[in-house]
């Protein structure tokens, strides 16, 4: 029993009565890291000394009186792509081993006016290339259900550390998977918000049409106060959308009579564990006896998102990564020759190799007399794939499934074949392409390693995603277990 | 699609990534594989389908062309690697 069981209302309501303070919940997170990281390795930097001053800073705030925010005094993660001003931000990387950042994410603006207190950096795949965390270039990040298998990635500090009950809640960021796969693996709650309701600022670019940030959290209910503090417009992010925000924590009335649901035949395929699958149809069933229904469709494209994925993605990175040059910050190599051997040599030890891998693609793909090939192919692809998705809202509310094909695997048992790790992903990449929102939520145990539920929503409607997710956590107990560490 | 030795040797250089000669065969025997798996979209036709290069229907975002605040030189140069003058300094690029 942690504090953090108590629950963001109860929590509140101590700390109106005054039987608890910030200082205590920061204490107990900080407490818990000390005793459990030693084993999770889900953070990179710990900021005490930041953290006890801002817990002093709120219990100041709350004896005055002041108004308090949505997340008051809850103790939080951040994972290390996202830049805070002063607190070292490394992505995961030797190249940023040292990154100083001079301003904040504005999430980390929004995190601060919503008086919760960050305590860390999370740990990663480098530069939020992976699904494993085994590409962090300090660390592996263990699973807390089972410390030998996987977080999964590439958030997987994020999921650990919330599995863990080291933090309340954290952020994570989402490409292909990387919030909603390590929330399956580690048994928590992830949400990849639609693209665009999040501002970008101040995470570092890893693919810029698909990156988004979200919650990770212990229940859905905690998922939306955290969303509430995060979305919105921000004109320092080109492509963040000028919708308005809606009220998503009351959005959560556990009612879901008549709710359209889908199934996707092509989610429940061969390759997917048996037992897996067995959890998720249990699932679907509850949901059924809650008063919605479900047919199965078909999103027929499903099988050419993973490859159309790999050639986007990759390209977007080998572009935005063309700025870690070694000239205005990160490392740079000793003795180069000229400018040129600079950035060969700057690059080549700073970067590890699924990041080199992924590079090489993209710079592949983007080539002259491959792009029409390969970059322009992809991009039709995907909107054949966001085509099928579309053609599914037409008549349905949410589209429910795995998170992923298997309960998180074996340290060590997929790194000599990068295509076997991306198939990791296959569930959540094509959702990613569509950039529509979606969210894992425990639903069962296979052999002891937790099973994620995805629930795909349409473009915006944040909503419904969580009420039905909130619905199905409130009729069950899966979110109640905790790891033994 | 079989990607050479050779053609990694050249996407390493465009890329401005230096590889090692053992890296040289790892690189060309993954880089392969994954292409040949990309080679499945050719499945599809895609004759008269629009690219998607994003998902919102996002015009290019401009302001008013007046001057903001920016960062202070010592914040920008906190993190490099090498400076002089306000500036940041590199090995000459012309002999």
């Amino acid at each position: 029993m942690t504090l953090f069981d108590l629950g963001l209302r109860e929590i509140h309501n101590r700390l109106h009565a005054g039987e608890l303070s910030v200082t205590e919940l920061v204490k107990d997170s900080l407490q818990k890291i000390g005793e459990r990281d030693e084993k999770v390795k889900a953070f990179l930097t710990v900021d005490e000394e930041g953290a006890l001053a801002s817990a002093a800073r709120l219990d100041d705030k709350l004896a005055g009186g002041g108004e308090r925010g949505l997340l008051f005094g809850l103790p939080a993660g951040v994972k290390d792509n996202i830049v805070t001003e002063g607190l070292r931000t490394t992505c995961a990387s030797q190249f940023l081993r040292n990154f100083d950042p001079v301003y904040d994410a504005t999430v980390v603006k929004k995190l601060r006016a919503a008086d919760s207190v960050t305590v860390g950096k999370l740990n990663m795949d480098e530069f939020a290339m992976g699904g494993s965390n085994e590409n962090s270039s300090f660390y592996p990040v263990r699973n807390p259900w089972n410390t030998d298998r996987v977080p999964g990635g590439s958030s997987g500090g994020s999921a650990a550390a919330v599995a863990a009950g080291e933090v309340y809640f954290s952020l994570g960021s989402d490409t292909g998977g990387s919030i909603r796969q390590p929330a399956s693996y580690c048994g928590v709650v992830g949400l990849k918000p639609t693209y665009g309701l999040v501002s970008r600022f101040g995470l570092v670019a890893f693919a810029s049409s698909l990156d988004q940030i979200g919650p990770v959290t212990r229940t859905v209910e905690d998922s939306a106060y955290v969303l509430q503090a995060i979305a919105g417009h921000d004109d320092r992010d080109s492509t963040s959308a000028n919708v308005d925000v809606p009220d998503y924590v009351s959005s959560l009335t556990g009612d879901i009579k008549g709710l359209r649901i889908a199934v996707p035949a092509e989610y429940m395929g061969e390759g997917v564990d048996p037992q897996v699958k067995e959890s998720v149809m249990a699932a679907v069933r509850q949901l059924e006896s809650l008063g919605a229904t479900w047919e199965e469709v078909s999103l027929p494209h499903t099988e050419y998102a993973l490859a159309a994925y790999y050639l986007l993605s990759s390209s977007e990175a080998s572009s935005n990564l063309a700025r870690f040059d070694g000239v205005r910050y990160g490392v740079r190599a000793d003795n180069p020759d000229n400018l040129l051997d600079l950035y060969l040599k700057s690059r080549s030890e700073g970067f590890g190799d699924e990041v080199k891998r992924r590079i090489m693609l993209g710079t592949y793909a983007l080539s002259s007399g491959y792009y029409d090939a390969y970059y322009l192919k992809a991009q039709k692809v995907r909107t054949l794939i966001k085509r099928d998705f579309d053609n599914v809202f037409e008549k349905f509310d949410v589209i429910v499934g795995p998170t992923a094909p298997t309960t998180a695997f074996a340290i060590g048992s997929q790194t000599d074949d990068p295509l076997t790790m991306y198939l990791n992903d296959i569930l959540t990449i094509p959702v990613s392409l569509a950039g529509v929102p979606a969210i894992s939520i425990p639903c069962g145990f296979a052999d002891g390693m937790p099973v994620g539920l995805q629930i795909i929503g349409k473009p915006f409607d944040e909503q419904t995603v969580l009420r039905v997710s909130h619905a199905f956590e409130q009729s069950t107990d899966h979110h109640k277990r905790r790891p033994q560490l | 699609m079989k990607i050479t030795v050779e053609q990694v040797e050249h996407v390493a250089k465009l890329a401005r990534l230096n590889v090692g000669e053992d890296e040289k065969e790892m690189f060309a025997e993954q880089l392969s594989a994954i292409l040949q798996y990309a080679e499945k979209l050719n499945e599809l036709n895609t004759d008269g389908i629009e690219p998607t290069t994003h998902v919102l229907p996002l015009h290019s975002v401009t302001r008013e062309d007046e001057v903001r605040e920016s960062l202070p030189i010592e914040a920008v140069l906190r993190n490099a690697p090498d400076e002089e003058d306000g500036q940041f300094r590199v090995p000459a690029v012309l002999d």
